[in-house]
């Protein structure tokens, strides 16, 4: 069975529009883009500080030619760090045969021929920059170079089909002639789009393939890239909010006397999620913020602690939920098992933790509103800021900046910090920097849900699976919001149970049940959503069967994958390379192994693992990946990395607690990522393939945590259950 | 007013002297390269130097700077060897979404500048408090080991140190 992502995901290359309706509609729009995206600001070093270059060739949204020959490419994904600056760029470029040197970057304004080809809205999520732009930005690509081809052929009056384009420039090769694309621009312009548009078979790839290094990169080592803590706007004021201690809460009544005293806070204000402090700059409304008096009406929230929510989770567990995927008869299944073994697993709410803590500027008029941030949903965002402020939606335009990491969090289907922010706008009549401190951050919800599952398994006599039963108790993350239409089908919410519904190995009697709890914690998806649980229950009770079948973990899982499955390609690459059961580790380390598939690709991920002074040490992590073709290996491998960290901070580390409704954690000493010394060397390696390109934002998080556990158990005997796995003794 | 000499230049500020030099730098120069990650010394997103040496600017009363050489990320490409520093950077392309390498680039240079040639656990000592959330810590070290060796060093400081 698919979940519906994966549907979804399928169905992208289907889906694209018709690339003539897609282009016209591009054109149509190049006067609004222009404007909207070149707003004046005067400030500092403001947003759009660049001049804006000659705009003499605008066949459609995405790119731009210049007279100097610089070619502009705008790109309508949001840049959090997994590259899209760079590979998106690529895949145009490849077909517009451009001279990569002089590529720059911009990020779209909002608007629909921006909008991801697979869910009909602009946004950047669910690993699927890459895939869903796949056809959509070579064919933007290859229709440019059509056009200025036929200006050169015309201006040189010989037949199209002795030109062709190279590094920027149209060629005839018969008289030597040749026209750099600045050149040819005006005239491309004004022809009409080509009806066919032939695009390069993967073989003739001089980019897509390389490694290419970051357009970014330049910018984020001189300080120069911004974020949208760096915009700085005439007259704006820095906004701290006092939001309520427990999730829910309402303000009873505050008292604000001492805080507007302070020197440099300009006011304060009740907005609807607590209250604004408006100063000069962050410290004195950081100041002004800790001397409010507030009293709240905490509401139901304030009931809630983690271990009695726990055990309602594990309770629940037991009983029967919505079907998410059923085969065969488990009751059979398990009556003729040979040996049966059942667990229970405990997964706490995470909080994303992007180094940028969040922030939103907002400068509202009467009639337009201008919002700077890094968001990773802009239509929705857009939709909402204009129905908070009472505006058109064309009155309202996003700048999207660089974001200081994303993970899901700056996805919000609420919109939260964009509406909250636009609501501090209407309250203070002056442009409004509205900033989220480590400890808002933090405790500010929208988590990883908390789940608790519990497994049935039961093997055969010759050690082959042959039951499964696995029940997850978790909040589904699209309830109540305009995702939950097309996400939960029969009480299901697919991404709750993506990895587990998926699962891959071949079990003749399997049940995934799902019970859907409601609270007052925001959850949000958070790197890799369903699969960052679902991979560590799988992957480890795999393990459990393998020990129990008396086999060994790389040889079982192969045993029962399906023979045509990609999950073996990346299963045996990973322990060819890692010396699966050859490699003499030293003494005290142990190899743990996991295989999960996500957004359509295959990591497989070996963890070298130890115990120092009791603590789980991670040393080495050799993962494989299947992700089909690669536009940017060195980006594939940034990211494989960027995703065991991720999963390794939330393994060992990870986990958001809440007494009487109040979060324990506050900021990194207390929610810790990995730190540098924490770190293990990381090998990746990619598998050749033909395959179209697949996602690779999210995918090698998930086998992580299943990954170390499973080295752990075999260095310790001991089986890790719950997460994170530093609460666990191994004294 | 405060005086402060940022990047070589002496500017006056108008601000409380218990001010952390970080919303200094930001809010009153808009010398944004310097990030807020933490305010509590967790994370290092604010790293820049006082007279040569790495600190926490979150932590840092503006007070404190006054006088002393203050170097931010906007200003490293001045020496040699921030520069130096920089290239490595880029060839390794170490950042991904970026917000975290003012401060990872300010301590490996304070590190390097003090000890060109740092043992593994002499780099892991210096860079352990500044957290990554992208997960960039092995291009990090590869970065950092490039520099000693890196021809650009050599040029620009005529082979001396
Ligand atoms: S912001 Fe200063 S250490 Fe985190
Ligand atoms: S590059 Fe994103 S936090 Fe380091």
């Amino acid at each position: 069975m698919k979940t519906q992502m994966e549907n979804q995901m399928e169905n992208m290359a289907a889906q694209n529009p018709s690339r003539r309706k897609f282009l016209k509609e591009s054109t149509a729009l190049m006067g609004g883009l222009v404007i909207g995206f070149y707003l004046p600001i005067k400030s500092g070093r403001a947003y759009a500080a660049d001049a804006p270059p000659k705009l003499v060739y605008p066949p459609n949204a995405f790119i731009r030619i210049a007279a100097d020959d610089s070619i502009t490419i705008v790109v309508n994904k949001s840049e959090m760090g997994q590259g899209v600056y760079t590979s998106l760029p690529m895949l145009i470029a490849e077909e517009l045969e451009a001279d990569w040197s002089r590529i720059r970057v911009e990020s779209a304004p909002v608007a629909a021929v921006y909008n991801h080809t697979g869910f009909g809205m602009q946004m950047t999520g669910g690993s699927s920059s890459i895939p869903s732009s796949w056809e959509q930005l070579r064919q933007v690509g290859a229709s440019g170079r059509i056009l200025l081809i036929r200006a050169a052929a015309q201006q040189w009056g010989v037949p199209e089909g002795e030109c062709h384009a190279e590094n920027s420039q149209v060629i005839h090769a018969g008289s030597g002639k040749k026209l750099s694309y600045g050149k040819l621009a005006d005239a491309a312009a004004k022809l009409p789009l080509p009806d066919n548009v032939a695009l390069k078979s993967p073989k003739d790839f001089k980019l897509i393939g390389k490694a290419t290094k970051r357009l970014d990169t330049p910018a984020k080592i001189n300080g120069s890239a911004q974020f949208g803590l760096d915009v700085y706007l005439p007259g704006m004021l820095t906004v701290l909010i006092a939001r309520s201690p427990v999730f829910g809460g309402k303000v009873k009544r505050f008292d604000a006397t001492e805080a507007r005293k302070l020197p440099g806070v300009q006011g304060v204000y009740q907005v609807p999620t607590g209250i604004a402090v408006a100063a000069s700059g962050f410290w004195p409304a950081k100041t002004a913020r800790d001397l409010l008096e507030i009293e709240w009406d905490e509401g139901p929230g304030a009931a809630l602690s983690t271990p009695k929510m726990r055990a309602e989770y594990l309770e629940l567990a037991k009983q029967p939920g919505a079907i998410a995927r059923k085969d065969g008869d488990t009751v059979q299944g398990f009556k003729a098992a040979h040996k049966s073994i059942s667990a229970e697993y405990e997964i706490p709410y995470l909080a994303h933790a992007a180094m940028e803590p969040l922030n939103v500027v907002v400068d509202l008029k009467p009639d337009h509103c201008s919002i700077w941030t890094g968001t990773q949903m802009q239509t929705m965002d857009h939709a909402m800021a204009a129905k908070t402020a009472g505006l058109k939606p064309e009155q309202v335009e996003i700048h999207t900046t660089f974001l200081g990491g994303g993970f899901g969090r700056r996805a919000n289907p609420r919109s939260d910090f964009v509406v909250e922010a636009v609501q501090v706008a209407m309250a203070v009549a002056q442009p409004v920097k509205v900033v989220w401190t480590r400890e808002d951050d933090t405790r500010g919800g929208n988590y990883r849900p908390m789940w608790s599952d519990h497994i049935e398994a039961g093997i055969a006599k010759d050690g082959k699976p042959l039951a499964w039963k696995h029940t997850l108790v978790g909040q589904s993350i699209v309830a109540d919001t305009s995702f939950e239409a097309f996400m939960t089908h029969n009480g299901v919410d697919a991404t709750s149970v993506e990895g587990a519904a998926t699962l891959p190995y071949v079990i003749p009697n399997l049940q995934v049940e799902l019970h859907s709890p409601k609270n007052a914690v925001p959850v949000q998806w958070w790197r890799s959503v369903g699969h960052s649980h679902t991979a560590f229950v799988v992957e480890t009770m795999i393990d459990e069967l393998a020990h129990l079948a008396g086999k060994d973990p790389v040889a079982y899982r192969l045993g029962i994958l399906p023979a045509d499955s990609r999950y073996r390609g990346v299963l045996q690459l990973a322990a060819k390379n890692a010396g699966w059961g050859k490699k003499k580790l030293p003494a005290g380390h142990a190899y743990g192994v996991a295989v999960h598939k996500s957004f359509d690709s295959y990591v497989a991920e070996i963890a070298e693992v130890s115990l120092e002074n009791g603590k789980i040490r991670v040393h080495r992590v050799v993962a494989a990946v299947d992700c089909g073709m690669v536009i940017n290996p060195d980006g594939v491998r940034q990211q494989i990395e960027g995703g065991i960290v991720y999963g390794l901070s939330a393994a060992l580390h990870g986990a958001i607690t809440l007494e009487n409704g109040r979060v324990m954690q506050s900021n990194f000493h207390d929610y810790a990522p990995l730190r540098f010394s924490e770190m293990p060397r990381v090998e990746v390696d990619i598998v050749a393939s033909g395959e179209l390109p697949t996602g690779i934002g999210e995918p090698g998080t998930p086998p992580i945590a299943p990954a170390v556990a499973n080295a752990v158990f075999t260095l310790t005997g001991k089986r890790l259950r719950r997460m994170p796995f530093d609460q666990e003794s191994f004294a | 007013m405060i005086s402060l000499i940022i990047n070589g230049k002496t500017t006056k500020v108008d601000a409380d002297p218990n001010t952390p030099l970080l919303w200094v730098l930001r809010d009153h120069l808009q010398l944004t390269g310097t990030k807020y990650g933490c305010g509590i010394a967790q994370c290092g997103a604010c790293t820049v130097h006082l007279d040569g040496r790495a600190v926490r600017s979150c932590v840092t009363p503006v007070s404190m700077a006054s006088g002393k050489q203050v170097t931010t990320i906007e200003g490293l490409a001045e020496t040699a060897l921030g520069k130096t520093v920089q290239a490595a950077w880029q060839e390794v392309d170490v950042p991904q979404c970026g917000y975290c390498q003012s401060g990872q680039i300010m301590a490996a240079t304070a590190l390097l500048k003090e000890n060109l040639h740092p043992s593994e656990s002499e780099i892991t000592a210096a860079m352990d408090g500044i957290l990554c959330r992208c997960g960039t810590y092995n291009r990090i070290r590869a970065a950092i080991q490039k520099v000693a060796k890196h021809p650009l060093l050599a040029e620009q400081s005529g082979g001396a140190k």
